[in-house]
């Protein structure tokens, strides 16, 4: 069994320090439509961390008896039943967020980060591991979505999990939102802009030509 | 026939999936950085999604709905939450024998597209449009042209940023905004660009 120390590098490296959307680029797709209000990341970001966390268990269980040459439709499989189980839970305790949020928790099961984790890690790890490393670079994912989605809750709308922050000025109060950061578009520079900060930091990571 | 066509425009430019849903976005920015390579990988989704979207409306309205299975004699059965591993699987099986259609009947095309097929079955775009077909609840006509007017959009909006990323090998910029952060600012210009055509009323 492993030691706390490298149990602890799983959970919280993918946070910040090899960031599964800002590094490796994977799972943007659904990263950037869910970041208008902060509700929608948050349940979009605890709904990714359990299916990456338990796909990579499960497969971290039966790795050493799946064939390789079906192994990605056996991981297809866990990830879509894990994923139905998640939507069907959201659709019964939380419908307006999962109305909300429509086809992108399906998404899902096409998000890279869960996929990428299940081939490059839980394919070769021990359960207990493989469910670390999952939780972590959910987290990753989570972290990112969160900082996206208060930018644009808080200067788009005024608001924060939809208590006004910022009072408006169509109701009586000081500020005029930003209404481009409720647009698609502005999702793009925010990560953009993030990645811009967290290279400007961390050199080792800057693309060479 | 005009619903049809306002359904293709809406599909290609003011609801692109590149653009304003942000799907495969993943494939985009992590392979291509040509033109050609974009141009490629945007025929073989637009084929997909063109065969897709209708084949999984069917499967959805003759098996999985609400009281879809009264022709076997089962008016009460509710199989929707079955949806998205079938279409998984529809869209994995569909792929698998396009490629070895293409393979044996029009190996040019195959030699084209080849390397991109078996990525297109994990790529957001096929999936997300099947699962806006189901939520938006289109009928098999309107499927076929959602299906070919996305992939449309799709292509065109990864070969625009495409050749916008070459052009960029040349841009001097800081150090850590190269690659990756700048492609992100560079599709959100892009987005910013198509939403001009929201205000296209049809």
């Amino acid at each position: 069994m492993a030691n706390a120390k490298e149990m602890k590098a799983l959970v919280f490296g993918p946070v910040f320090a090899n960031n599964p959307i800002a590094l490796q680029v994977l799972g943007i797709c659904s990263a950037l439509a869910v970041t208008t209000k902060l509700e929608k990341a948050l349940v979009m970001g605890v709904a990714l961390t359990l299916v990456t966390a338990f796909s990579s268990m499960f497969i971290s269980m039966i790795r050493n008896h799946i064939p390789s040459s079906v192994r990605i439709i056996v991981q297809m499989t866990i990830i879509a039943s894990l994923v139905i189980v998640v939507d069907q839970i959201l659709k019964a305790y939380a419908y307006n967020v999962a109305k909300e949020l429509s086809v992108f928790v399906g998404l899902i099961i096409t998000n890279c980060i869960v996929m990428g984790r299940a081939e490059a890690y839980a394919m070769k790890s021990p359960p207990l591991m493989s469910f670390l490393d999952g939780i972590g670079n959910g987290l990753g994912y989570t972290v990112l979505l969160v900082i996206v989605a208060v930018i644009r809750e808080l200067f788009g709308s005024g608001t924060l999990m939809g208590v006004e922050i910022l009072p408006l000025i169509s109701a009586g109060g000081w500020y005029q939102p930003m209404g481009l950061l409720l647009m698609p578009p502005s999702a793009f520079f925010i990560i953009g802009l993030f990645i811009w900060v967290l290279r400007t930091f961390r050199p080792e990571q800057q693309e060479k030509h | 026939m005009e619903h049809y066509l306002s359904l293709f425009v809406r599909a290609v430019f003011i609801d692109n999936l590149a653009l304003s849903f942000f799907l495969g976005m993943c494939t985009f920015i992590a392979i291509s950085k040509q033109i050609k390579t974009a141009f490629s990988l945007g025929i073989a989704v637009t084929v997909v999604l063109a065969l897709a979207v209708p084949v999984n409306q069917i499967v959805y309205h003759k098996l999985l709905a609400p009281g879809a299975l009264a022709w076997l004699g089962f008016p009460d059965a509710d199989l929707s939450f079955l949806g998205f591993i079938t279409y998984i699987g529809v869209i994995a099986a569909l792929v698998q024998v396009l490629e070895m259609f293409l393979d044996k009947y029009v190996p040019a095309l195959y030699n084209a597209l080849g390397i991109f097929l078996p990525l297109i079955t994990v790529n957001c775009a096929i999936f997300g449009g099947v699962a806006f077909m189901v939520e938006r609840d289109y009928n098999f006509g309107e499927s076929v042209v959602f299906g070919l007017g996305s992939g449309i959009g799709w292509t065109l909006a990864i070969t625009l940023m495409a050749a916008v990323s070459e052009k960029l090998k040349y841009a001097d910029m800081p150090h850590a905004l190269r690659g990756l952060g700048s492609r992100f600012i560079m599709v959100g210009l892009m987005g910013l660009g198509f939403m001009s055509f929201s205000g296209v009323s049809l």
